[in-house]
């Protein structure tokens, strides 16, 4: 029988219900207020007394009101058609809604149960399998999805039967599996997983060993990410976090891409997906919406709901990477997760913890940012899910509680500079503060070496020490004067700014530019870094100033201009040129 | 407000603060208003049979034996036409004489718009002033603060921009406005002869501080009366919200919250998002643009207000006084329009965007050189050129009372630029040097 309760406390959407039986943390209830169900969560009990989260607003609920437990947790139903889909923070999909305003307790399914789908039998009649084992696939877009054994099933299965190969809707028996004690359990194409579990079933998570692109030099060359890897892009606003996420999200070299937009801006996500149908995949030549999922809880939708948009793009990840595909979790901003956590404590009357967040915030980040991760499945294929995080600092100061926690948790740091931004230096990603720890990968550096060019990793950071001695050479010539300092000083200032314009800038709204592939970037970086290993001689530091200012003006075409194509190879004639007439 | 017959009265308080009073009641609603010794009130917590209301218009000489009455439902406001030209106070009664509003009751603070059921904004809305046109284009559904020391025009230029604005209803949401301000915004609305398109819902700063909090959900729910069910054009202006995040953290200090950065509430950032997304673009056409006050503190654009504000918003247009040309400006490197790009180039002049960029670069330029003489170096002849092209610049495009139409803003520069620069020197794309270049 299902425990209830009634109402006796209420301040804003954190609700107090005398319970009548047992009750588990994170357990999912339901409050009854007049002919709607508002969802909530329980997130502390105390006594008979439970603290639930309402998912929605609270208003008009009264003390007294009824609410029903449902023994279950907060859970996502995953099947085929959840790609394209644009859900909120609760996998409600959006796009079946018919008002223009969001009603409270409409809660509508993220799956079309009417759709037909091509199904193929994987297993066989007698097949011995487990949790997450594939026992079919069907084609979603492009790409294959996986029927498998519900991950929620513990224990070893037999394989009875396995639907032949037809079209069924979701709701389909498409295989009888028969447990340990012999009882047969049937499989649908759907099934059910609380968000806030990591799914498990696979064999080993070992670490990451390649990387993936993003057509973003910044990124690729200097501080690449791995598949299976985790960063985040810390930023004040207005300095291009959105943009930078938005190229990841249209370039990144994944099969699956879920953006959570967290407590940003609605128009953010209409920009989403307005443009994402019209755009192409740069790797497969498709539609980039066929490959994404949106979830969205804008930053006036419910709070208690926000918190919980994060941990289902997660769900959906980790779900994708079971059937052995590449994924990427883009998160949108988690600052703004956090601050959902921080109301909920600060109405809990918790003692809090740096600028008032939990204490456990900490702890919170580094399990999520856990789940992401390359692994090998059972029968010994990979899936990776890469999570990328944006954080937004209050005052733009990092040193506060969230971009301490995420620094700690994740492995790549961009960090993005107002004073860049300012000079409209784009992306803006902080050349000396940022890192990936990839680079230090023995494993990591084996793949470069291999799949880029041997001994790529010491050329990264030579480009890397280029710009830090720049950035002395031109805290002394402000000093100094112009004319303060030795020719060498001003030499070493520009060509750090070579390698600022032409390898950290990039123009994300160039088509060219916008999207630069690996082989290209090495191309840039041996040029860069041949012509900084030359000597120049100028007569004074006007000249010098006006030669390196050409030189930039005409790496920066070759950026423009189509790679190895007619215009691209006559500004590397003129590049050539303009080398022979000074340089040794 | 609900039937007499249903009234509750209750009259023995438990605690009273200087905002709040808590009671033993029940079957008490969550936000629903009730009346305190006469004043209106709003249900902010219930816990067990204790509730404790705020009261808008503070608990000063309030009694332990003062009457409550629970009215049964949240704030509301009637809509209808009839509420054009009009101007209310915080609880949506008329302020100007004239009779109460006759409509669709409607609870003010209502649901969001469904973000599927957006469009993206696309509309273009001129001001004339050419630091918002031509450097920080506006679009319909588009939310965008001034950031302002409080010794700035910010409500003079925001008067001048509604009016100006090609927009079917302007609807005014003053908090904490002095009442030579509001008699300002009265003033030039009448003179405009602009009134019938005009709502305003104002709250001065005789009057007390926490009635403001109902200030914005009023504008906002009369805003979304006339964009969503008569597709109408709305602009929402919305001052001072500094003074109504100064309400937030009044209230929930009182309710004895931990307070987060800078003594505001934890939940300000969500507070203020409420808002601010309440502008929209929607399918049917009707929108609702917001275009708001933040005053800041000193230029710290890193308080919480400001911070959380700029996370939100899309863009902010800084204002300061520029000393070289003695005019007020708006600051080409602070301020900024997320939206400008959607309307750039496609509703304006091809040369747009990359004429915005020229001359906000060598602006920049000239600020350089500033820097350097500030500091005892020698100017090159361009630092010279550069000086004397940005006071010009701040004189003709960046001041407030710039009133021109766009094409003129663009010209004005391309004559800036021959003026004192040479054609490489801006950097802008030879097809539009060649199109349209002064010299």
């Amino acid at each position: 029988m299902k425990t209830t309760g009634i109402v006796t406390g209420i301040v804003s959407n954190l609700v107090t219900v005398r319970v009548d039986g047992p009750v588990a943390e994170n357990e999912i209830c339901y409050i009854t207020l007049d002919d709607t169900a508002l969802m909530a969560e329980v997130i502390k009990v105390t006594g008979k007394n439970a603290s639930v989260q309402v998912f929605e607003s609270t208003r008009g609920l009264k003390n007294g009101d009824k609410v029903e437990f449902q023994g279950r947790m907060l859970e996502a139903t995953l099947g085929p058609g959840l790609l394209t889909g644009v859900y909120d923070g609760l996998l409600n999909d959006l796009t079946t809604m018919k008002d223009v305003f969001l009603k409270r307790g409409e809660y509508t399914d993220p799956l079309d149960h009417t759709k037909l789908w091509d199904f193929t039998p994987i297993a066989a009649p007698g097949d011995k399998v487990v949790a997450a084992d594939w026992l079919g696939e069907v084609k979603e877009g492009w790409l294959p999805h996986k029927i498998m054994v519900p991950f929620s099933f513990k224990g070893e299965f037999t394989v009875k039967s396995v639907a032949p190969a037809g079209q069924y809707t979701i709701d389909k028996e498409v295989a009888v599996l028969v447990n340990e004690e012999g009882e047969e359990v049937p499989v649908c194409m759907w099934q059910k997983w609380p968000v806030k579990v990591a799914v498990k079933g696979y064999k080993e998570k070992p670490r990451p060993s390649r990387i993936m692109e993003t057509g973003v030099r910044v990124i690729d060359t200097l501080n690449p990410i791995a598949e299976g890897g985790t960063g985040f892009i810390p930023g004040p606003f207005g300095c291009g976090k959105t943009v930078l996420q938005h190229a990841i999200a249209k370039q990144g070299d994944a099969e699956v891409i879920v953006m959570a937009a967290c407590g940003e801006r609605a128009n953010e996500v209409v920009e989403i997906f307005t443009e994402f149908p019209e755009l192409i995949d740069p790797h497969t030549g498709r539609h980039l919406m066929e490959r994404t999922t949106i979830i969205c809880n804008t930053s006036n939708m419910p709070v208690a709901a926000r918190e919980a948009s994060v941990y289902t793009a997660m769900t959906i990840c980790e779900y994708y990477r079971a059937m052995g595909l590449k994924c990427l979790l883009l998160a949108d901003s988690t600052s703004r997760w956090a601050q959902a956590l921080r109301e909920m404590s600060n109405r809990m009357e918790e003692l809090p913890g740096a600028d008032a967040f939990p204490v456990d915030l900490s702890a919170i980040i580094s399990n999520f940012y856990a789940r992401a991760g390359m692994v090998v499945l059972n029968n010994g294929q990979t899936g990776a899910v890469t999570f990328i995080g944006t954080v937004s600092p209050a005052g733009g100061n990092l040193k506060e509680p969230v971009t301490e926690s995420t620094k700690k948790a994740a492995r790549c740091f961009y960090a993005l500079e107002q004073n860049r931004a300012d000079q409209k230096r784009y992306p803006a990603v902080n050349p000396i503060d940022s890192y990936s720890k990839y680079l230090e990968y023995p494993e990591i550096q084996a793949y470069l070496d291999e799949t880029v060019e041997p001994g790529w990793t010491n050329k990264v950071s030579r480009a890397k020490n280029i710009i830090r001695q720049g950035r002395d050479a031109a805290e002394q010539i402000n000093i100094l004067g112009d004319d303060g300092v030795p020719m060498a000083y001003h030499e070493t200032f520009w060509k750090s700014e070579l390698v600022d314009f032409v390898i950290l800038q990039q123009d994300a709204f160039d088509p060219i530019d916008s999207l630069c592939p690996m082989e290209r970037q090495q191309f840039m970086l041996d040029l860069v870094l041949d012509i900084c290993a030359k000597e120049f001689s100028f007569e004074n530091f006007e000249e010098c100033r006006n030669y390196f200012k050409e030189m930039i003006n005409l790496l920066r075409q070759m950026n423009y201009s189509e790679f190895h194509g007619e215009s691209f190879e006559k500004y590397v004639k003129e590049l050539n040129n303009l080398l022979e007439s000074n340089g040794k | 407000m609900a039937n007499k017959v249903y009234q509750r009265v209750y009259t023995q308080l438990e605690a009273i603060t200087k905002a709040t009073v808590a009671l033993r009641a029940t079957g008490v609603s969550n936000d629903e208003l009730a009346t305190v010794h006469g004043r209106l009130a709003q249900v902010v917590k219930t816990k067990g049979d204790t509730v404790t209301l705020q009261v808008f218009s503070g608990t000063e000489g309030i009694p332990t034996n003062a009457e409550v009455a629970f009215l049964g439902a949240p704030p509301t406001l009637k809509v209808s036409d009839q509420l054009s030209g009009r101007f209310f106070d915080a609880y949506g009664h008329p302020i100007d004489g004239g009779p109460e509003v006759e409509g669709e009751e409607r609870q003010i603070g209502g649901p969001s718009v469904n973000p599927y059921k957006r469009r993206q904004p696309s509309q273009l809305i001129p001001t004339g002033i050419a630091g918002i046109d031509l450097n920080n284009t506006i679009v319909s559904g588009q939310k965008i603060p001034f950031f302002a020391d409080p010794d700035q025009p910010y409500n003079a230029v925001m008067a001048d921009v509604a009016l100006r604005a090609d927009v079917d209803k302007i609807i005014l949401g003053g908090m904490g406005l002095s009442n030579d301000d509001y008699l300002a915004f009265r003033h030039a609305f009448e003179g405009a002869g602009a009134l019938e398109k005009i709502i305003s819902f104002v709250n001065t700063t005789e009057e007390p501080p926490v009635e403001r909090l109902l200030i914005p959900d009023m504008a906002l729910t009369a805003a979304e009366y006339f964009a969503v069910d008569k597709n109408e054009k709305v602009l929402v202006l919305l001052t001072d919200m500094t003074l109504y995040a100064d309400a937030l953290s009044i209230v929930s200090n009182r309710m004895d919250q931990i307070p987060s950065k800078d003594s505001m509430p934890g939940s300000l950032y969500s507070d203020l998002a409420k808002i601010y997304e309440k502008a929209v673009q929607l399918p049917s056409g009707g929108s609702i643009t917001i275009i708001a006050v933040t005053t800041l503190n000193d230029g710290d654009i890193t308080h919480a207000i400001p911070d959380n504000t700029g996370y939100i918003t899309e863009g902010q247009l800084f204002l300061r006084a520029d000393a070289d040309s003695g005019k007020v400006i708006i600051d080409p490197f602070r301020s900024l329009s997320r939206l400008k790009q959607l309307v750039q180039g496609k509703q304006t002049r091809d040369d747009h965007s990359q004429v915005m960029n020229a001359g906000v670069r060598l602006y920049a330029d000239a600020q350089n050189a500033k820097t350097k003489l500030e500091n005892g170096f020698d100017l090159s002849d361009y630092d010279h050129r550069c000086l004397a092209y940005a006071k010009e610049y701040a004189t003709r495009l960046l001041s407030i009372d710039v009133n021109i139409k766009i094409d003129e803003m663009l010209d004005t520069a391309w004559e800036l630029f021959a003026k004192y620069f040479s054609k490489a020197e801006t950097g802008i794309k030879q097809t539009f040097i060649d199109k349209y270049w002064k010299g």
